[in-house]
């Protein structure tokens, strides 16, 4: 176990939105704040356009942990779709741990364009409790592994 | 119940010969007794195969998806769980309502044909019922001893039909229908985990479980997606198998009206209703309660929001 952590760093999926996630995550970079190089980014017009299956085959494919940013409730540029985003979310990550699957490796946070200091943080946090948590077993599919 | 039949045969034969509608959705008699499935009846002759017994457990209403675009206007009997989904079918712009002519009939629970073989009834040569029994081939049951599973924890009432025949009050349901949800969410992580690991790995993907669910009803599914590498084949592992189940699920959450189809058709026997009323019950607790189908203008829940919704890390009471 001890070996296999060192060997294999934890990859973490971060779907971000276009309008304020992203531009924290941009941020974050500019203003040199560090974030764990393991978590990759995928840019999406707004959270709702993050469909479950995005996050299924995330896992599928090797994540092990995958968190959701969007801007914050009131703010979305489209208006409300982070309000379904939220309500989609609830209830798809209630339904993992109903499986069984462990409930920290989803996560939804709410980073603006200026929070790039949270946005570091966040990530940091993030990848901490996956590392913890070792690699996802639970929704894996092995012949996507190396 | 005998003559619920004979008034529902009587009605049809009217709305026919009137020429008020020219074909009739209802139950046709099977060979083994058990074995009624739905059919279209397009002459008052043809209603000689006609019946309506403790056997009609399957739902009607997904059936007028086609056949109410089809000419002329045709008349079909809903029992109470098959017209929340023809209400939700209505919601969704899926049945053309002018063209259906509807009558609500009585439903007392329908029997389990598995727990007939599970007491050696292989086939029926007569069945009669009352309010709480049914009596097969000689031998009487208890409804509790005997109906569908969805039939046990039923608490749907008639809606409002264009028509009503029901003689009798509905009998109260047996069961919690949240029950066993309630169980699983008091077990650990690693024990829900080996449960749905066990019923899950059973899963043949046969595609049953989807065909027959009035709330799925695109004319594209994601399940057939050539590119997916999903589509019409085996779950070839553990992932495929919870994901199938998670977007099936999903894909209806906040629409499925908890008829109880989905299970009583699994070859397999898999319990996917605990599935969607896992979705019912945490919809309930966090957003209100909510019945789909039970109207044909509320916003489903998943359609709708609130500014102080629950944050998805929240939902399990503090990060
Ligand atoms: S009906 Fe049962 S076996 Fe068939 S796909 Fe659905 S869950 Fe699987
Ligand atoms: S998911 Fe099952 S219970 Fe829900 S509407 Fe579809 S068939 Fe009925």
């Amino acid at each position: 176990m001890q070996e296999m952590n060192n060997e294999k760093k934890p990859l973490i999926v971060a779907f971000c939105c276009n309008w304020c996630s992203y531009a924290g995550a941009d941020l974050a970079g500019s203003s040199r704040l560090s974030y764990p190089a393991d978590v990759k980014i995928i840019r999406v017009p707004c959270s709702c356009r993050v469909n479950p299956m995005f996050i299924l085959k995330a896992f599928q494919r090797g994540a092990d942990g995958v968190i959701i940013c969007g801007c914050h409730p009131g703010d979305c540029h489209y208006t409300t779709g982070n309000y379904y985003a939220r309500r989609r979310m609830s209830l798809l990550f209630s339904m993992l741990d109903y499986l069984g699957i462990e409930r920290e490796r989803t996560r939804v946070e709410w980073v603006s364009a200026a929070e790039g200091a949270k946005f570091s943080a966040v990530m940091n946090d993030f990848a901490g409790k996956i590392a913890e948590l070792g690699e996802n077993k639970r929704l894996e599919d092995l012949r996507c592994k190396d | 119940m005998q003559r619920l039949k004979t008034a529902m045969i009587e009605k049809a034969t009217a709305l026919l010969t009137s020429g008020e509608v020219s074909k009739v959705l209802g139950w046709k008699k099977g060979e083994l007794g058990f074995d009624v499935e739905p059919a279209v009846f397009t002459s008052v002759d043809s209603l000689v195969d006609f019946t309506y017994d403790a056997f009609c457990g399957a739902n009607l209403s997904k059936y007028l998806v086609e056949e109410s675009k089809k000419e002329g206007k045709i008349l079909v009997f809903l029992k109470p769980c098959d017209s929340y989904s023809f209400n939700q079918l209505i919601k969704e712009h899926r049945i053309k309502k002018e063209n259906v002519y509807t009558v609500g009939i009585e439903c007392q629970g329908k029997v389990d044909p598995y727990k007939l073989k599970e007491n050696g009834i292989e086939f029926v040569t007569d069945a009669s019922e009352t309010v709480d029994t049914v009596t097969v081939n000689g031998k009487e049951f208890k409804k509790e001893e005997i109906i569908l599973g969805k039939c046990l924890t039923c608490t749907k009432k008639l809606l409002s039909y264009d028509d009503v025949i029901s003689f009798n009050e509905k009998r109260e349901p047996s069961l919690d229908r949240f029950e066993m949800v309630k169980k699983l969410e008091a077990m650990t992580a690693d024990e829900r985990y080996a449960f749905w690991k066990d019923q899950l790995s059973n899963c043949i993907r046969c595609n049953a479980c989807r065909n027959v669910c009035p709330a799925c009803t695109c004319t594209k599914c994601v399940f057939d997606n050539d590119n997916s590498g999903i589509a019409s084949k085996a779950n070839s592992d553990s992932f495929e198998e919870k994901m199938f189940h998670i977007i099936r699920a999903f894909h209806v959450a906040g629409r499925c009206t908890d008829c109880g189809e989905c299970s009583r058709v699994c070859p397999q026997h898999i319990p996917l209703h605990l599935l969607n009323r896992k979705f019912i019950s945490d919809i309930d607790r966090l957003y209100g309660e909510y019945q789909a189908g039970e109207d044909t203008e509320s916003k489903g829940p998943l359609t709708n929001y609130t500014t102080g919704d629950v944050d998805p890390s929240d939902v399990f009471g503090g990060k």
